[in-house]
């Protein structure tokens, strides 16, 4: 119970988060905008970093790299979108059947290899677990190397983006798909378009995290998104449970989705630290997500017990 | 302005819950006309409205509007055409939108959704004037969450949203009847004032006899998914509820004995 190995193992937890953190934020777009419940990023998870890696093994150029993974991510939420409007499968169906054909996809990307590594110094990463400690103090990393600080700044730029194309005409009209679904058609919204383009934009910040995962790790693995969902969704829980009273910007609940991927992450770290058996470590996730969803849940029931009681007529006194 | 022609649904066909919903329905509206339709519960009234907004296609007939065949366009797209208020008070807003927003989407209706702002400053002071009109206070709520309002003050919203790109067709599905007696009288006043405004050709279904005497130049009334009665002009303006129970006994063969209809 070493408090510095605690302390080591924050920023790595931190940069992680960070990571996770993106991709929760194409999960609020789903699940908190549409109102849809993806499950096709387990499959995009992969997919964005086997891209990225793959061709930055080949030679390509980073900013390649990084453009066909999201593009690739929403290529899969297109799949998805389609499957969901264009052949009425549910939504959650929709996104198991991408995910299921997505690991051919994945392994062919990867060669029909499990895991793939890169070497993080020959490649010059934009992210990669090295840049958190300077290992030699003659020569120290400029702070813009710092993988924190490069996610924080695409995390940011992201945020922005989103900010802005959610307040577009377009953007507001997914808005209001995802509210309303009925209101929506009634006002001349092809609904259908614009779940299947909430779908894309939210598959492609996952692909986009997942590419960034996968270099920090130096590293693809085909298993790397097993469950990314319940993670996504910690993030977004924890960022909603915890920010909604003091966010109310748009951009900064995305922000609060980004510090619950953090929180999420650090609480992680510190749970290791105590030495649990990391077998559990996934019984914890599951059972700290179905807590954080239960809470509006709870929050509603309870004010039925807590509220004032209404009295009936409306009329109090009325007799005397 | 409205042409249906023998048009016809049938729900759940071919099974022992099939039920003809509309059966051999024609109906003419002219400009300007502001039509009140009664019946009782499955007469089809709702399944009417439905009908020309395009929730589900029709299995035959046909329905024009202004001389454009809008038969086979799916809901999204003849919403270019009309405005629609619903019974549920939650239906035609967006709940976690400001009332701002939802005016500007509804100020987008039948237009293409471009990259261009969402709303502009002009549009916020425009949107104020319009509901300082309705009298309810909201001009000064305007960014406010829609899902904070009452059910009145959203019907009032919904119906400015719906008047506010000039629709062709106004439908009103009893969008007076989940509110209490008093705001159900504000909204139908505000219905009004807004329908001759804009001198909108309107079709307005209710299950109160007084409502749909009093109200608009030609009443329908519907039983078993056909139209059995169409009175407007003079006639109209000298109808009581009386007369109308007689109708009905006449034109359906039978006495109206449905709890829903008010007569009062």
């Amino acid at each position: 119970m070493d408090i510095t190995a605690l302390l080591n193992a924050l920023p790595g937890g931190v940069a992680q988060g960070l990571i996770w953190g993106i991709m929760g934020i194409g999960v609020y777009i789903t699940y908190k905008i549409l109102d849809i419940a993806d499950l096709s990023v387990d499959g995009t998870m992969v997919l964005g970093g086997a891209v990225c890696i793959t061709m930055l093994l080949k030679g390509y150029p980073m900013w390649l790299s990084m453009l066909s993974a999201t593009v690739a991510g929403m290529l899969a939420g297109l799949a998805t979108g389609i499957f969901h409007t264009f052949m009425g499968i549910p939504a959650i169906l929709a996104g198991i059947i991408t995910q299921f054909g997505l690991w051919s996809i994945n392994l062919k990307i990867l060669d029909d290899k499990a895991n793939l590594a890169i070497n993080a110094q020959k490649y010059n990463l934009m992210a990669h677990s090295g840049s958190l400690r300077t290992t030699d103090p003659a020569n120290p990393l400029p702070f813009y190397e710092n993988t924190i600080f490069v996610v924080a700044v695409c995390a940011i730029v992201i945020i922005g983006i989103l900010y802005w194309f959610f307040g577009t005409e377009r953007g507001a009209s997914l808005r209001a798909t995802g509210c309303n679904p009925n209101m929506s058609r009634a006002q001349g919204i092809n609904t259908n378009v614009n779940k299947v383009i909430g779908l894309m934009i939210s598959n492609g910040i996952v692909a986009f995290s997942s590419a960034l995962l996968s270099q920090y790790t130096a590293s693809v693995d085909i298993n790397q998104g097993r469950g990314a969902i319940v993670i996504g969704l910690a993030a977004v829980v924890i960022g909603t449970a915890l920010f909604d009273k003091i966010f109310k910007n748009f951009a900064l609940k995305l922000v609060g989705v980004l510090l619950g991927g953090i929180i999420y992450y650090v609480v992680m770290r510190i749970i290791l630290w105590f030495r649990v058996d990391t077998t559990l470590l996934k019984l914890f996730q599951a059972l700290l997500v179905a807590i954080f969803l239960a809470v509006p849940y709870w929050k509603k029931g309870l004010s039925k017990y807590f509220a004032k009681p209404v009295k009936k007529g409306g009329q109090p006194d009325a007799k005397s | 302005m409205l042409r249906v022609e023998n048009i016809y649904k049938t729900f759940n066909p071919n099974t022992v819950n099939e039920k003809k919903a509309l059966d051999d329905v024609s109906l003419r509206l002219n400009e300007g006309d502001f039509v009140t339709v009664i019946g009782g519960n499955g007469a089809g009234k709702s399944t009417l409205l439905n009908a020309l907004a395009g929730v589900w296609l029709v299995d035959s007939g046909r329905i024009y509007i202004d001389n454009i065949n809008v038969t086979r366009l799916p809901e999204h797209k003849r919403a270019k055409y009309l405005g629609r208020v619903f019974q549920d008070p939650m239906m035609g807003t967006a709940a976690t939108m400001g009332i701002d927003e939802n005016l500007a989407l509804a100020a987008r209706r039948g237009k293409f959704r471009s990259l261009m702002p969402g709303i502009t400053a002009k549009e916020k002071a425009h949107y104020k004037e319009l509901l300082a009109e309705l009298d309810l206070g909201l001009e000064t709520r305007l960014t406010s969450k829609v899902g904070l309002l009452s059910g009145g003050q959203r019907q009032a919203l919904t119906l400015l949203m719906a008047s506010l790109k000039k629709p062709k067709l106004l439908l009103l599905d009893e969008h007076t009847a989940a509110l209490d007696p008093k705001t159900a009288v504000k909204v139908l006043e505000t219905t009004e004032r807004i329908v001759q405004k804009d001198n909108l050709t309107t079709l307005m279904i209710t299950h109160n006899m007084k409502d749909a005497i009093a109200h608009g130049n030609r009443l329908i009334m519907m039983n078993n998914g056909r139209i059995i009665l169409d009175i407007s002009g003079e006639e109209k303006k000298k109808l009581t509820v009386e007369d109308l129970l007689e109708k009905f006994a006449v034109a359906s063969g039978k006495e109206l004995d449905n709890d829903r209809m008010m007569l009062g």
